[in-house]
């Protein structure tokens, strides 16, 4: 279980401070699956890249199996079991994608396995195994195995930023049954996924909208759902996101 | 025989764990301690000066010549020259490379001067690896030259490895291609503590059809220098591209020094340069997979220098 108490966040901006998150009270439960939408700017990457510790709070705490991570590092919360998957995915030359799979999952790694992560993001493993995380790959693919990463750690909590952006609509739907699967074999994990796409905020057991820094809504998929559809905290595939981002991030 | 720190310094420079298939000389303490020619390999030694005298038959194929250096005393100095005749046609792999452990206060230099005569067709891929060890006081010299003659159609491939222990280091390549010959240079090179490392080319594409590529990749950490200095020269018709991708680390230093001569007007010379150090968000993201700064940083540099 992940338990957010008061966390805030802020960056100096001028002379004074820009508020990105303020006081934000969030428990995600284990065995579920949580989807964060809301609107651009509202502060869902802040709250990813916060409970990751890639970003430290200004305030608050962070709770993770009733132990409290705030001063924790980056290394020591992914040891203790949480894994991120960056909105924008970092390249690297000369690491291999296995090699970058073998070190995720912290094990050697067979070759099979390496493959099977592989596949469930929708990549033909035999393809990708010996080719370098470096600019020769597509934003695309890039995203796909960064998915497959943290799929190889294992991890009890997994959290996902907008996993569907530099996505093309044809892999979109791989990347639903990925996370369809994800949800089915969660046993006592759980996951945070920043979207804003209609179908995955469907396989969601609770929703979060973050708005303007803050908690706008928390509750269960079914209660919360029926009002975002429509608006731009849930669209539909074909409308934004998939498409059209692709070109930013490869940009 | 070889002891155990001659051994350790063979697996290291040439992955030498027995004697070598096919063709070989190990040279250990400037005396050979071991040579077999084959039917279409001949190994000799120069009568003037230190060296050896290598001679392929023309159609040689998938055949290999190992003539690795170990230098173990403290205080050796030598300069060898080899020569390399690759007749018409042939296709070997040469692995060269020296290994200094040098735990004596004197300084142990190995200067190895090697020329390259690639006949029309012949293919080549040369292996060099360098490597030092030992506490002495006394410095790991190794100065290589190297110099690349190829006929027309020739084609050879350079791997120059430098990773660990050497305390000085300037390296010159020379290499001058007749028509359609090709010439692929890939230097690994990481300095620590103290260390420099210079390495220069001057690669004349003098025949229609052409083509270079240097490339080097190199990793300069604590207080350590490194000068790449690479001018390929197009005097016809004729594609070149060197490259210098570095990590700067600590204190050290890194000079790359892009030279492109075009004496022809369908010369296409491009020269790529980066110096910068680790990407912040490449050890973020390692770090999110559960490894330490310092263990990123390792996985980083051993990528890039892969």
């Amino acid at each position: 279980m992940l338990e957010l108490k008061d966390l805030s966040f802020s960056v100096a901006e001028g002379d004074g401070q820009k508020e990105i998150l303020q006081h934000v009270d969030l428990v995600i439960p284990d065995r579920e699956l949580v989807v964060v939408t809301g609107p651009n700017g509202g502060g869902k990457s802040t709250l990813a890249r916060l409970i990751a510790g890639v970003e430290r709070p200004t305030g608050g705490k962070i709770y993770f199996h009733g132990e409290d991570i705030t001063d924790r590092s980056i290394t020591e919360r992914a040891r203790l079991g949480i894994a991120f998957a960056f909105q924008q995915p970092v390249r690297f030359k000369g690491i291999r994608v296995q090699d970058l799979l073998r070190l995720a999952s912290g094990k050697p790694l067979a070759p099979s396995d390496a493959c099977d992560y592989l596949s469930r993001v929708g990549l033909c493993a035999r393809d990708y195994l010996e080719r370098e995380v470096n600019a020769s790959l597509s934003g695309g693919e890039l995203k796909r195995i960064e998915i497959a990463s943290v799929l190889a750690r294992g991890a009890a909590l997994s959290i996902f930023d907008e996993p569907e952006a530099g996505i093309d609509l044809w892999s979109f739907q791989n990347l639903i049954e990925a996370f369809a699967r994800m949800r089915d074999e969660i046993a006592d994990s759980s996951i945070i996924v920043i979207s804003h796409q209609e179908r995955i905020l469907e396989i969601a057991d609770h929703i979060v909208v973050i708005r303007d820094g803050a908690v706008d809504r928390f509750g269960a998929r079914d209660e919360v759902l029926p009002s975002l559809i429509g608006t731009a905290s849930a669209v539909e595939s074909c409308r934004k996101g998939a498409v059209g981002r692709e070109e930013r991030l490869d940009a | 025989m070889l002891d155990e720190i001659q051994k350790r310094l063979l697996r290291e420079v040439a992955d030498l764990h027995e004697i070598p298939e096919g063709a070989y000389n190990i040279r250990s303490n400037s005396a050979s301690a071991g040579r077999r020619s084959t039917a279409n390999i001949e190994i000799t030694s120069k009568t003037d000066v230190s060296g050896l005298v290598i001679r392929i038959r023309p159609g040689t194929k998938n055949e290999s010549v190992h003539i690795p250096v170990v230098l173990t005393e403290s205080g050796l100095e030598e300069t060898v020259y080899n020569d390399f005749y690759i007749g018409a046609d042939a296709d070997v792999v040469i692995v060269a490379g020296c290994g200094i452990d040098n735990c004596g206060p004197k300084d142990s230099r190995h200067d190895g001067v090697h020329r390259f005569f690639l006949e029309r067709g012949a293919r080549v891929r040369y292996v060099e690896k360098h490597y030092g060890s030992g506490t002495g006081a006394g410095k790991r010299i190794l100065n290589p030259v190297t110099e690349v003659y190829q006929k027309e159609n020739s084609f050879c491939e350079m791997e120059m490895v430098q990773i660990k222990g050497v305390d000085d280091t300037h390296r010159s390549t020379i290499a001058k291609l007749d028509a359609g010959a090709k010439l692929l240079v890939r230097e690994r090179l990481m300095t620590h503590g103290e260390q420099k490392a210079t390495s220069t080319y001057n690669v004349e594409l003098n025949g229609a059809g052409s083509g270079a590529d240097v490339v080097s990749r190199s990793v300069a950490r604590d207080e350590s220098y490194q000068k790449f200095d690479a001018k390929l020269i197009g005097n016809a018709p004729c594609s070149g591209h060197t490259e210098c991708d570095s990590i700067i680390m600590d204190h050290g230093t890194i000079l790359a020094v892009p030279g492109l001569e075009a004496n022809h007007v369908d010369a296409a010379l491009v020269h790529e340069a980066a110096i910068g150090k680790i990407a912040g968000e490449q050890i973020v993201k390692l770090m999110t997979l559960g490894l330490t700064e310092q263990e990123a940083e390792e996985q980083i540099i051993n990528g890039f220098l892969q």
